[in-house]
């Protein structure tokens, strides 16, 4: 420091505004634009540092970092490729709602237009990936900008933002501003308190329903735990079934008696005949997203809707609601229940059952079952096994991509939030391995497991490096069927079972690939051996590769077939081959 | 289970936009910093919005406030869409759909005007056609030689597109046009 107490290096500035903003982690990988950054995370400690092995790590281990704590995730990129190859984490994180605050460095302000060695626009490539970006071109502005970034970055609807440092702001000399001293901006001041006469309006309709179901999504992880509690209040106070989409499980417990299972295209018989057939649909954090509708114009066609979301697009974009409510969930749940419980204090729940024997029916249906092996593992009842053996731990799942991603959505059961990272908007291979490793560095002695599918592994395989290098025991559980099984399942739903290039020859070694690492490696292959295998991978304080060899061509049933309504769902038990073949027409095909 | 059902479409469910489209025009109050014209303009490209006519200028120079003012095209539902998406932009302070608001207060539209340059090359007949047509349309001469005119025309669209129209056979060379700028009547601000 030099001069009066405020005057900083941008480098400086950078640290401290991380360290005001309580930043106790970063992810991040050097190169020349970010050097004067390094070298004042080299003399400091309050911050850890996370060496990735590549930028798409170091931004989905920010997303896992960000997701399992409520936090920011902070990741630091160097300029050029070191940027591009952060595109797709922000683009994920922007689809899921993740706030991130992603750092680049930036070729010398004289230098930015000339094509200089490294250099991109990168505030103009991640213009559309980012909640909002800048490019800080006064070592004066870089403080109040960096808090901003934070600001932005987790209020509202939470999302990813970029800050783009060049190099000469790094080192040039400034005032460092508090972030008590910056005024928040005037333009951007997402609204958290619901209209009140809405909400009322709501309970008036929830009040009357005799069908009514609740689908709640990402949103109720968003606004933090208290959300998911009052969430757990209302279902108890009104006795109505619950749903949730792939980004909200965990909201409202597994074990839950209202509990109908995930909705959607993968989702439950009687949470998606439930959402076809209510007559009140309260829809809380959720977006009405093209895999739960299925087709819009069959899509719950007779009830009156309720939407909760904080952000306005995401309000009659897809389905028109009949009561908008804009909010934060957790702060529109409060008047809600507190609502319920004024209007409701000679409530009949009676009223209700009707609709629970309906639902009762369908849960008989028993939507998720399969055909049980004895000599091959069916990669459901591997998922069931490492739920049932990781019962009563600590534990964090996340997922790449797939057919694994469904099945462990279907059959590990979530009791609290903030506990299951997935890729839902973005659906980005490469995902889950990242992403556990940034849950492990925030939760140390916990269990984090990455559910993956041996294609999708190898996407982001080469951070094995990095959980190695630290010493977190993350662990890979691979349903390792030899196939992209997704994109096969589609294939043979599609395209005649013509499976182009979605059979992987030369698969790796994952048990020497984990030893080539440092890591642990496990194969499995029988279902007897199951159970041991799995509990030798818990109890290894180490990174393991666990090739779990499981049934190869096994599809992701129940399924709602393109372009087909709610109540028109593929179940297991009816998915004979033909029905497969002519599940789909020919105009479904031309889409996905 | 109903596996036999007619199939229709597919995941990705793609419906018969039934709503007609209507012309609307939008007023965005903006902080004037880099990159906010590109941040309004990539929103409308990227998710396939149409832009008919867009006009930017700072108009409160303290504030640093740019007012952008966009005519557009779509059913009343992309439109609801345009508002709420624009509104979500970090340094959009206020979008006003100035064509639903004209509507609200009992106006057929909002005030809408537009500056043209005109130029017109010819000599005899066409050339004393093409004076006493401007004149008839207001529009002046602000430079001229024995074999041609720059008009400038005010007004609305339609009467600058009719301008231009009949310009056509009298040796219309070129146009520069200024896109649209509006408010809506009465004494309410934006
Ligand atoms: C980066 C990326 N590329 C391509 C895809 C398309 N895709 C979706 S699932 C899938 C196959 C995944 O295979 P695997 O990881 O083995 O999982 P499985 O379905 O077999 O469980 C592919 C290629 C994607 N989602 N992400
Ligand atoms: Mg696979």
């Amino acid at each position: 420091m030099s001069g009066t107490e405020n005057q900083m290096t941008g480098a400086e500035i950078v640290l401290q505004a991380l360290r005001d903003n309580g930043v106790e982690h970063i992810f991040g990988y050097p190169g020349g634009a970010v050097l004067p950054i390094y070298d004042e995370i080299h003399q400091q400690d309050d911050i850890q540092h996370i060496l990735v092995r590549h930028e798409q790590g170091a931004g989905h281990m920010a997303e896992g970092y960000a997701r399992s704590t409520g936090k920011v995730g902070v990741m630091l990129v160097t300029s050029g490729p070191g940027a591009t190859n952060a595109v797709t984490p922000l683009q994920d994180a922007l689809m899921d709602s993740i706030p991130l605050v992603c750092i680049s460095g930036q070729v010398p302000t004289p230098l930015i237009g000339s094509d200089a060695f490294q250099e991109c626009d990168t505030v103009g490539i991640t213009r559309p990936c980012t909640k909002h970006n800048w490019l800080v071109k006064d070592v004066n502005d870089l403080a109040r900008i960096i808090h901003e970034a934070f600001r932005i970055a987790q209020s509202g609807r939470p999302g990813p933002v970029v800050v783009d440092i060049p190099k000469d702001v790094q080192f040039a000399t400034g005032t460092y501003t508090p972030p008590s001293a910056v005024p928040t901006q005037k333009s951007y001041q997402p609204k958290k308190q619901g209209d009140l006469k809405k909400i009322e309006e709501a309970v008036e309709l929830m009040r009357n329903a005799r069908q009514p179901i609740i689908y709640s999504g990402g949103g109720v992880i968003n606004s933090g735990p208290e959300a998911s509690h009052l969430l757990r209040e209302l279902v108890e106070l009104t006795g109505f079934p619950i749903t949730s989409t792939l980004m909200g499980l965990g909201a409202y417990p597994a074990s839950g008696k209202a509990w109908l299972g995930m909705l959607g295209m993968h989702g439950t018989y009687e949470a998606n005949m439930a959402m076809h057939d209510c007559d009140v649909m309260v829809c809380i954090g959720a977006r009405f997203d093209d895999r739960i509708t299925g087709r819009l114009n069959a899509f719950s066609p007779n009830s009156k809707k309720i939407h909760i979301d904080i952000d306005p697009s995401s309000i009659n974009k897809n389905v028109r609601v009949d009561v908008p409510i804009l909010g934060d969930v957790g702060t529109v749940l409060e008047d809600m229940v507190r609502l319920w419980r004024a209007a409701s204090k000679s409530a009949d729940k009676t009223r209700l059952s009707d609709w629970w024997e309906t639902i009762t029916k369908w849960r008989a249906r028993n939507s998720l079952a399969y055909a049980p092996n004895d000599d091959v593992i069916m990669p459901q009842y591997a998922i069931q096994r490492l739920y049932e053996l990781s019962k009563g731990r600590d534990t964090y799942i996340t997922t790449e991509v797939g057919q694994h991603q469904m099945w462990a959505a279907q059959f590990f059961g979530f009791e609290q939030p903030n506990r299951w990272m997935t890729s839902g908007g973005l659906g980005t291979m490469g995902y889950g391995f990242p992403a556990a490793i940034g849950v492990q560095v925030a939760h140390p002695n916990s269990l984090v497991v990455d559910i993956a599918g041996d294609a999708s592994i190898q996407m982001c395989i080469q951070e094995m490096s990095c959980a190695v290098q630290y010493g977190l025991p993350v662990k890979i559980f691979i349903l390792n069927n030899q196939y992209m099984g997704m994109v096969r399942q589609w294939q043979q739903l599609l395209h005649g079972n013509r499976l182009s290039h979605s059979y992987t020859e030369a698969m790796p070694d994952f048990v020497k690939l984990a030893e080539a690492y440092g890591g642990v490696g496990i194969r499995c292959e029988k279902p007897s051996e199951l159970d041991a295998a799995i509990r030798q991978m818990i109890d290894t304080p180490a990174p393991v590769i666990f090739d779990c060899r499981v049934a190869n061509l096994a599809n992701c049933f129940p399924m709602i077939p393109s372009g087909k309504a709610h109540n028109e769902m593929l179940l297991p038990d009816e998915a004979t081959d033909e029905a497969v073949a002519n599940a789909i027409d020919a105009k479904g095909r031309q889409l996905v | 289970m109903n596996a036999h059902l007619q199939p229709t479409g597919s995941a990705y469910f793609i419906a018969k936009e039934t709503e007609l489209a209507e012309t609307h025009t939008l007023s965005v109050l903006v902080d004037n910093e880099p990159g906010v014209l590109a941040r309004v303009i990539g929103l409308f490209s990227g998710r396939g919005y149409n832009i008919e006519s867009l006009t930017v200028s700072e108009t409160e120079h303290e504030a640093h406030l740019s007012r952008i003012t966009i005519v557009t095209r779509g059913t009343p539902h992309v439109l609801d869409q345009i508002k709420n998406q624009l509104e979500r932009l970090v340094p959009v302070h206020r979008v006003v759909d100035l064509t639903v608001r004209a509507a609200g207060l009992g106006h057929d539209r909002p005030i809408e005007r537009e500056l043209a340059l005109v130029k017109v090359h010819g000599s005899g007949d066409h050339r004393v056609e093409a004076l006493r047509l401007a004149d008839a349309f207001r529009a002046s001469v602000i430079d001229a030689n024995i074999d041609h005119f720059v008009f400038e025309i005010t007004g609305k669209p339609s009467k600058i597109e009719q301008f231009i129209a009949i310009m056509k056979p009298l040796g219309l060379i070129e146009v520069c046009r200024t896109g649209i700028a509006a408010m809506n009547r009465g004494p309410q601000g934006m």
